[in-house]
């Protein structure tokens, strides 16, 4: 049985007067990999975003690792473990070595050392270019680095907002393979995502509308209901 | 790795830097110039810290320099402390301006310079304010002559110089120095990389207002007869941002090289010809300005010569 390592509940917050989430929740257990699904202006970066303390929790529960975190700040969050890769991930303006010790700024330097090669040894792409400024990497390369940077803390849980966002289909496969790799050896994951192919990755699956999760189960189980199928997959 | 960098810096960029400054007076008369040269050399380093390292341009940083030279000269006055002790006062005074000031990180960009020149200014009017005579000595002016000592203060200020360089080397090749650049750069990205957004920051800011408030503190002791004006002269900010931009920000040698070259010019022709001076300083900054932003070491990198 493996531990629960988030679980969020009750979550509503929003921007302003405007509430985008109304009590909605969804956990990750210790090793697990969930895909957070929905369309556009569903609310899962709304949701992300709260998880990572960027916008204020309105009313809900929020615990990582046993901690409470409903009003902890980001980053106090990232040093217990949770790491976030938004759209954008990393400093263009700064060298792909430079973002990801940024990444690892709280870890021993020894330890970081050891880390950075190992990292290097996972994207061999980036790796060569580790002295360059990052904003002179490919978008897909860009990503390799977003995620190597938030690898580079260790953290127990990564979040990733939209990985697919400005990936050609070969990109988005090869960063499928990355994340299927990382999953196989023991990192939780948690991913947000409009493009279907990421389910391959899913132990699980939440499907985000309105504000609101609605399906909660395997991708299996999501292919044996005919309204998400419709919805999620366009089949009849 | 980042060790041995910072060695290296210290080698080659601080002892030669320091060195020239500390034995050219012994083989060129005009103290006072090359004393200018030090204060210039200091406060470029010390914009470098803030606006380099995070992007905060500080158009009142003379109200830092100001408040230290006052620091200084109010310690000397009325609580007759030696020089060097009335330093620790011309420190105090800095931080404390800084502490007062810290909300103004609040602010970005243009709101940030103008609520900082304003700061400045006001610091200027309190000190001045003929109602404070018997403190200050208002409008009228400092003179502390019982504590000159040129060739004395002089030394001190190249330390401060000393103290600070180290300081931006330390940041160059730090931890802190990388986390306050993520910072600059993105300070939500920076807060998901673990950063401290506002501690980062606020450290940075009371660096630079030290670093400004103690070559302050040394300038009222090395000239030891001044007025407000002379201390809280916006030319302060103005020149040190300038030198500092044109060397090149968020780098050890930039502001090094803005100063020699910028100031160097001023000195060679702006006092002689000034209507040349004027004519020439406006090109390079507007040549700057267009072709070079990021200042003259950007254009090494360019070239694939990566300069500290």
């Amino acid at each position: 049985m493996s531990a629960e390592l988030l679980a969020a509940s009750g979550i509503e917050a929003g921007y302003g007067k405007v509430q985008v989430l109304w009590g909605a929740g969804l956990s990750v257990q210790d090793g697990e990999t969930v895909v957070l699904l929905g369309a556009n202006g569903a609310g899962k970066t709304s949701l992300l975003k709260v998880l990572m303390g960027l916008i204020p929790l309105w009313r809900g529960a929020l615990q990582f690792a046993g901690l409470d975190m409903a009003h902890l700040r980001t980053d106090r969050r990232v040093r217990a473990g949770l790491a976030y890769m938004s759209e954008i991930g990393c400093f263009p303006g700064l060298t792909v070595e430079e973002n990801i010790r940024i990444g690892g700024q709280f870890v021993a330097s020894a330890e970081l050392g050891r880390r950075m090669k190992e990292l290097y040894d996972i994207f061999p792409a980036i790796a060569e270019r580790r002295d360059t400024l990052a904003s002179s990497l490919s978008g897909g390369q860009r990503k390799m680095l977003g995620i190597a940077k938030a690898l580079a803390g260790r953290p127990k849980l990564l979040i990733m907002d939209e990985p697919s966002a400005g990936l050609s289909p070969r990109l988005v496969a090869e960063v499928i393979d990355v994340l299927g790799r990382l999953g196989g050896q023991g990192l939780s994951l948690l991913i947000a995502e409009q493009n279907v192919n990421f389910l391959s990755l899913a132990d699980r699956v939440y499907t985000l509308d309105g504000g609101r999760i609605g399906f909660t189960g395997s991708v299996a189980e999501m292919h044996d209901n005919d309204a998400l199928r419709r919805a999620y997959f366009g089949l009849k | 790795m980042l060790r041995t960098k910072a060695l290296r810096h210290t080698l080659f960029i601080l002892l030669p830097v320091i060195a020239v400054a500390g034995l050219l007076p012994l083989a060129y008369s005009n103290q006072l110039l090359l004393f200018n040269f030090v204060v210039f050399l200091t406060l470029a380093q010390g914009v470098n810290i803030l606006y380099g390292f995070t992007g905060y341009l500080p158009f009142g940083y003379v109200g830092f320099f100001g408040v230290g030279a006052y620091g200084f000269s109010l310690a000397v006055m009325h609580l007759h402390l030696p020089p060097l002790a009335a330093l620790g006062a011309a420190a105090l005074a800095a931080v404390l301006l800084g502490l007062v000031l810290t909300p103004l990180l609040r602010l970005s960009g243009a709101y940030f310079a103008i609520a900082n020149l304003a700061a400045s200014q006001a610091m200027f009017q309190v000190v001045s304010n003929p109602n404070l005579t018997d403190i200050t000595k208002g409008p009228y002016g400092i003179s502390l002559a019982g504590v000159f000592a040129p060739n004395l203060s002089y030394g001190v200020a190249v330390a401060i110089l000393a103290l600070t360089l180290g300081t931006v080397i330390y940041l160059r090749n730090s931890r802190f120095g990388l986390a306050l650049l993520a910072v600059r750069e993105d300070s939500v990205t920076a807060a998901m990389a673990g950063i401290d957004v506002v501690r980062t920051r606020t450290l940075a800011w009371q660096l630079s207002a030290l670093v400004a408030g103690l070559i302050g503190g040394v300038f009222a002791w090395y000239v030891s007869v001044f007025y407000p004006e002379t201390v809280f002269s916006p030319e302060f900010s103005i020149f040190a941002i300038v030198f500092a931009l044109f060397g090149g920000v968020a780098t050890i040698t930039g502001p090094i090289l803005g100063v020699v070259v910028l100031y160097g010019i001023y000195n060679a022709i702006g006092i002689s010809t000034p209507q040349y001076f004027q004519l020439i300083y406006g090109a390079l900054i507007m040549g700057l300005v267009l072709f070079l932003p990021n200042g003259v070491v950007s254009l090494f990198r360019r070239w694939g010569i990566d300069v500290p």
